[in-house]
């Protein structure tokens, strides 16, 4: 007999808020684990002298990698408030259906209200800001 | 490793067929439903039936019915007692688990209402899936009494009132596979996750006043695959037809063991 085939999975089952915050949590930490051969270039020029540093620094100020670094902070704040959420499960709290739905809820909304916070912060020039 | 893609034997081939329908129809509506024929040696298909609602009870099941009865007898599903208690009729509605006979056709959202079996699992035929693995990792967890001190002579092992509310809720599982099924990690390690149902079948009885067995139960959970492929998705809870919470019992055994160890 040949073998059953498999029912249909991810291509089915509809996408709601537990997989696709799961799913970003993983993908952000991911994303921040890459991240890290960022950081740690800038550190070991840091480390290698005022003119490695100039000069990593003037390549991280340009468009693509100001995107990335932009990209890798908002990774940041949502792999930040998801573990939050974790942690208060992993403490025995917010397994009630209607809990997760809201701390999900929250999380969203605390991951894009911290992150056009530090994007302002960071990325907008001094010279425009009010 | 976890396969996102479906096995070549297991990708929808286009073949699928139309069924239109009857003439004079007052309230047509389509469902789309995955066939497999084991007999054929093609590749799943999806069909599509046309159906009369004016003609047709309101659950899903009654469509399913209705479809078998008067368009196509070659469509093979699993159902019982109609009434959301046996399991039998679990399969992916709009795109969640649940049960066929408890699920309204007026409450798919979608204009067309899509039944796949349940998802990543071996298909027997049509909406059939194999459960041979979701009842040996039932059995896997000793889903029974377990004691060691004797009975007393002239009465049955009694329980406190708080302690039985305890099982209450857990016990009412119908073992219809919808949660573990849902679930990402069971899909990607169903060979070594023992998933959600099973896990609140576990759960069941190590808070049972009556067992002895506790420290074993919890024993064989500790292992990195079997409890702790658990990553709180959530998504056997919102399957759940009856309403139970395979993610908070999980999350109570991890509880209970780290209480344990300290």
């Amino acid at each position: 007999m040949p073998a059953r085939p498999l029912s249909p999975h991810l291509s089915v089952y509809r996408f709601a808020y537990t997989m696709s915050l799961s799913i970003l949590h993983r993908a952000t930490g991911i994303a921040l684990s890459a991240g890290l051969l960022m950081l740690a270039c800038w550190l070991m020029a840091a480390a290698a002298g005022p003119e490695a540093y100039a000069r990593v620094t003037a390549a991280l100020a340009h468009g693509p990698f100001q995107v990335v670094l932009a990209a890798w902070l908002v990774a940041f704040v949502y792999h930040f408030g998801a573990g939050i959420r974790h942690i208060f499960w992993d403490f025995g709290y917010g397994f009630e259906k209607p809990q997760a739905r809201a701390s999900g809820r929250w999380l969203v909304i605390a991951v894009v209200l911290v992150s056009v916070g530090l994007l302002y912060l960071f990325f907008c020039p001094t010279g425009v800001r009010p | 490793m976890a396969e996102f893609l479906l096995p070549p034997n297991s990708r929808i081939n286009k073949n699928g067929k139309q069924h239109a329908a009857p003439a004079g129809a007052k309230k047509p509506r389509t469902f789309r439903i995955y066939r497999f024929d084991p007999d054929s040696g093609e590749n799943p298909r999806i069909d599509s039936y046309e159906i009369d609602m004016a003609a047709c009870g309101p659950m899903v099941l009654d469509a399913l019915l209705k479809i078998k009865n008067e368009v196509d007898s070659t469509l093979a599903f699993r159902r019982s007692c109609r009434e959301g208690i046996c399991g039998s009729c679990a399969m992916n509605i709009d795109g969640v688990n649940t049960l066929a006979c408890t699920k309204a056709c007026s409450d798919v959202k979608s204009a067309d209402v899509k039944i796949y079996p349940l998802p990543h699992m071996p298909v027997v035929k049509d909406l059939i899936p194999d459960l041979t693995q979701f009842y040996a990792q039932y059995a896997a967890v000793k889903p029974w009494l377990t004691t060691r001190t004797p009975a007393p002579p002239d009465s049955e092992r009694l329980q406190s009132k708080e302690d039985q509310e305890k099982i209450d809720r857990p016990s009412a599982c119908i073992l219809c596979a919808c949660c573990s099924t849902s679930c990402p990690s069971y899909w990607w390690n169903s060979d070594r996750y023992l998933g959600p149902a099973a896990l609140l079948a576990a759960y069941r009885w190590i808070i049972d006043s009556r067992d002895d067995a506790t420290g074993e139960r919890l024993d064989a959970l500790d292992d990195a695959f079997r409890l702790y492929r658990c990553h709180t998705i959530m998504n056997c809870a919102e399957a759940c037809p009856k309403d139970l919470n395979p993610a908070k019992a999980i999350g109570e055994i991890k509880s209970m063991l780290a209480e344990r160890e300290h």
